[in-house]
């Protein structure tokens, strides 16, 4: 057992790296709060943010990572009379994380919360899913009380989230449907009001973490008639006689993490924020918040399942030696590692950009009329454009990480990979669905091409290494130019050859991105070995971007028709 | 019914680092050869006061007797949510046996005017279990050792205690002194609301004065007992676990022996 924080240096030279100073002062309104236990510098907050860690990094390691086996093996029960019985190993995380102040990391003083950066949160994420990755789908859910705290009325708030803080309630965000998942355009679960004014939900979601909950944040139509987005709003409902878990999923991982399916016979609801705004607004900035949560996720597997596969090759011995003396899997090991790093700085660099954005965001919102306005905008505006671009290559580097990594680390134990005894197929498995869930790989890329269409990627660089750094990375100069003249070239074409493009344009612009986070973080073996490893597959990457080569549109529809079932 | 519940906590050098220099000449504890830490069965006795007071209202009050830096321990306290914490601190404590070091926590101990008193079982650096019983012999409390539950019924307690070969019910009247073990349960984690304000808290110290002890009981002067040598013993025991003959058990049963801080 070990202290994860402590045993992982990585963890704190990345937070102290990428310097919190302004977000906390952001945070902290300039250091003015009056809670008792607000901090009254950036020094000491930066001092209370690795205290915290150390706290999740005790839990995490001490306490949660020995249940992780057991919980993958029990997973949650539904009783007959619909309620969920959680694995004895969740049910414990989630009292030391109450206990702990941990289940409110970004919620204030006011509420029980410690009002500390998603940066932080990102790391208590990242150890988490080293512990456990199914727990992270739990202690992520925090997100609600954040959705609850930034959208909702204030009686509501009060009601609600110092009760999600302490533990004494848990969340879910109800949002997927049998016939919405990607496209949550298409909800169909109705909400309708009484003369009176009440709500009530109906409908059926499915894929729903810990759907059998307190307090489920329901995205539902009340404009009938409607059929997009618009049309939608978010309804607070609270678990009750009216909302039934129907079946929980059996799954190919994160076994700790209840997926229910829910059934709403006209639940009693509350409306949180405005009408109409439900998807628009309010669920895509929790699934903004939740994709920085899965980047942390995957980070934390990868950095498990590399971790397995150290100790292994220490002690196995092949041919006479251990085999982590084998030049093929002194290789797997580096790249696993080098990995795991790339995903940790680019996870860590895209929550301190969703707290830049948002501590500005609070600081216009009072500077508004003053001389400063224009200029705290301008910076505001700057990492939202970040963000939109930066959270999804993070959450889909991350997640794509943790399944490369935790398939290698199969690869080092063999055979004994393969089997229970060992927890890297428990990697394996739950690395799976990262890539799938708050949007597929191939949906985050959607998100972020047109960021690096619209050339940001040298913003980003600019941001993490100071203007000015061509001159001393040629590297570094000379992909981006490749990435520049192809992003020129793919303006000329189609829409269809853009969306074709888009995952080796963003590729490119990611490898950029982590090697300028690896250079501001003084990991010069990294940068190497990123420079020797991950370049040339970007640059032939865009080579076959400029080749113009759509074929695989048309051969799709040269392909056999498959034969009908019979 | 809010209860006042002391617990006695202790700074230990951490004995799964031993090295060759953890003794020192006289035969008394290096103390800066080794990191100090919490004594593991003192965690248990504090989550024993935490749940009273969870359980049944009151205070939770942490003393520890030591060098100015077992403030550490006081602090990993009010990190786990009690309430106050004393340092009992006094260049005429130093030396002291278990004798002169239960005398000196009885007379801090009595300041506060507990219903319950809590103790690790015993410390990992002397491994005596005398101190906690001691305490209760001097405050004239009863002591009930070994506790790994209790509850309240009718204003008495009911403790469940481990003796080795299976368990006793006490019913016990109150006040009273536990000496408490593992099976209790781990100590719950630090709130980080706690760290975040006692981080920087210096606890008072509190003198042999301050807590009205007699001159001549404490320390070396109070300490009928010196150590004479030292040896290692290899105690012949009954029960016995097979290990795996290869490098995997081998690791595991050195890893749980390193666990067990039989090893160092």
């Amino acid at each position: 057992m070990s202290n994860f924080y402590r045993d992982n240096p990585d963890i704190k030279a990345v937070v102290e790296g990428l310097d919190l100073s302004e977000v906390a002062e952001l945070l902290e309104d300039g250091f003015t709060s009056e809670a008792e236990i607000a901090p009254k510098s950036a020094e000491e907050a930066i001092d209370n943010y690795l205290r915290a860690l150390d706290v999740a990094g005790d839990i995490t390691g001490n306490r949660i990572a020995p249940t992780a086996e057991a919980t993958d093996v029990t997973g949650n029960i539904l009783n007959e009379d619909g309620s969920v019985t959680y694995t004895p190993g969740i049910a414990l995380a989630m009292k030391l994380f109450g206990q702990a102040g941990l289940l409110g990391v970004q919620l204030p003083y006011r509420f029980g919360g410690l009002n500390m950066p998603c940066t932080v949160m990102t790391a208590v994420n990242d150890m988490v899913s080293r512990a456990d990755a199914s727990l992270m789908n739990m202690v992520g859910l925090q997100g609600i009380a954040g959705t609850i705290n930034a959208f909702a009325d204030e009686e509501i708030k009060k009601e609600y989230v110092p009760k999600l803080v302490s533990g004494e309630y848990s969340g879910a965000m109800v949002l997927t449907e049998p016939d919405a998942g990607s496209d949550l355009q298409s909800v169909k679960t109705a909400a309708w009001q009484d003369e009176t004014g009440n709500w009530f939900v109906n409908g059926v979601k499915r894929f729903i973490t810990n759907g059998c909950g307190e307090v489920l944040l329901v995205l539902a139509r009340t404009e009938p008639g409607s059929t997009d987005g618009r049309g939608l709003s978010c309804l607070l409902v609270e678990k009750g006689p009216k909302v039934k878990v129907r079946r929980l999923e059996h799954k190919l991982g994160i076994n700790g993490s209840p997926t229910c399916e829910l059934v709403f016979d006209n639940a009693p609801a509350k409306l949180i924020g405005q009408r109409k705004r439900g998807l628009i607004t309010y669920v895509m900035a929790l699934m903004n918040g939740a994709r920085v949560g899965i980047a942390a996720q995957g980070t934390g597997i990868g950095e498990a399942a590399y971790r397995a596969a150290r100790e292994y090759a220490a002690a196995r011995r092949q041919f006479g030696v251990s085999i982590d003396e084998l030049p093929a899997v002194r290789e797997l090991l580096v790249d696993m590692s080098v990995d795991v790093q790339a995903s940790r700085a680019l996870a860590y660099y895209c929550s301190k950009c969703v707290d830049m954005e948002d501590g500005l965001s609070r600081k216009f919102e009072k500077a508004k009329g003053s001389p400063d306005a224009p200029a705290v905008r301008e910076r505001m505006k700057k990492y939202a454009a970040f963000n939109k671009m930066i959270t999804p290559m993070a959450k889909y580097f991350g997640s794509e990480m943790s399944m490369r990594v935790s398939s290698n680390a199969v690869s080092v134990l063999g055979g004994s990979g393969y089997m229970k005894d060992y927890p890297v197929e428990r990697h394996f498995r739950d690395a799976r669905i990262t890539t799938i869930y708050e949007g597929t790989s191939q949906l985050q890329v959607v998100a972020a091409i047109a960021g690096v269409m619209g050339s940001m990627t040298c913003d980003v660089v600019d941001d993490i290494l100071g203007a000015g750094w061509q001159g001393e990375h040629p590297r570094m100069k000379a992909l981006l130019a490749d990435l520049e003249e192809t992003v020129a070239f793919v303006k000329t074409k189609d829409k269809a050859f853009h969306d074709l493009s888009a995952r080796r344009l963003v590729d490119a612009a990611i490898a950029l991105i982590i090697t300028a986070l690896f250079v501001r973080l003084d990991k010069g073996d990294a940068v190497n070995r990123w420079l020797a490893t991950r370049f040339p597959p970007a640059h032939a990457g865009l080579e076959v971007v400029r080749g113009g080569n759509d074929a695989p549109i048309a051969l799709f529809d040269a392909l056999a028709p498959m034969p009908a079932a019979e | 019914m809010a209860y006042t519940c002391v617990v006695c906590v202790k700074q230990v050098p951490d004995t799964a680092k031993v090295t060759g220099k953890a003794m020192k000449e006289d035969g008394t504890i290096n103390r800066a050869a080794l990191p100090a830490i919490f004594n593991p069965e003192d965690m248990n006795a504090l989550e024993a006061a935490l749940s009273v007071k969870e359980r049944f209202g009151g205070k939770v009050i942490a003393v520890t007797m030591g060098l100015p830096a077992a403030a550490a321990v006081l602090r990993e306290a009010l990190f786990r949510g009690a309430d106050e914490a004393y340092l009992v601190t006094d260049r005429r404590a130093a030396g002291s046996d278990t004798l002169a070091t239960s005398y000196i926590l009885s007379k801090a101990v009595a300041k506060f005017s507990p219903d319950f008193v809590f103790c690790g079982r015993q410390a990992i650096d002397g491994d005596t279990a005398q101190t906690g019983p001691q305490i209760a012999e001097k405050l004239g409390f009863p002591a009930v050792t070994y506790l790994e539950k209790l509850d309240v019924e009718g204003g008495k307690v009911v403790a469940t205690r481990d003796i080795g070969t299976g368990v006793e019910t006490d019913r016990v009247a109150l006040p009273a002194l536990f000496t408490v073990t593992e099976k209790f349960g781990e100590l719950r984690p630090a709130d980080v609301r706690l760290v975040m304000k006692y981080k920087n808290f210096e606890p008072k110290a509190l003198s042999c004065d301050d807590i009205g002890c007699e001159e001549g009981r404490c320390g070396f002067a109070g300490s009928p007992t010196s150590v004479n040598k030292i040896e290692s013993v290899v105690l012949a025991g009954k029960g016995f676990k097979e290990i795996p003959a290869d490098d995997e058990g081998i690791a595991a049963l050195v890893k749980e022996l390193r666990d067990e801080r039989t090893i160092g």
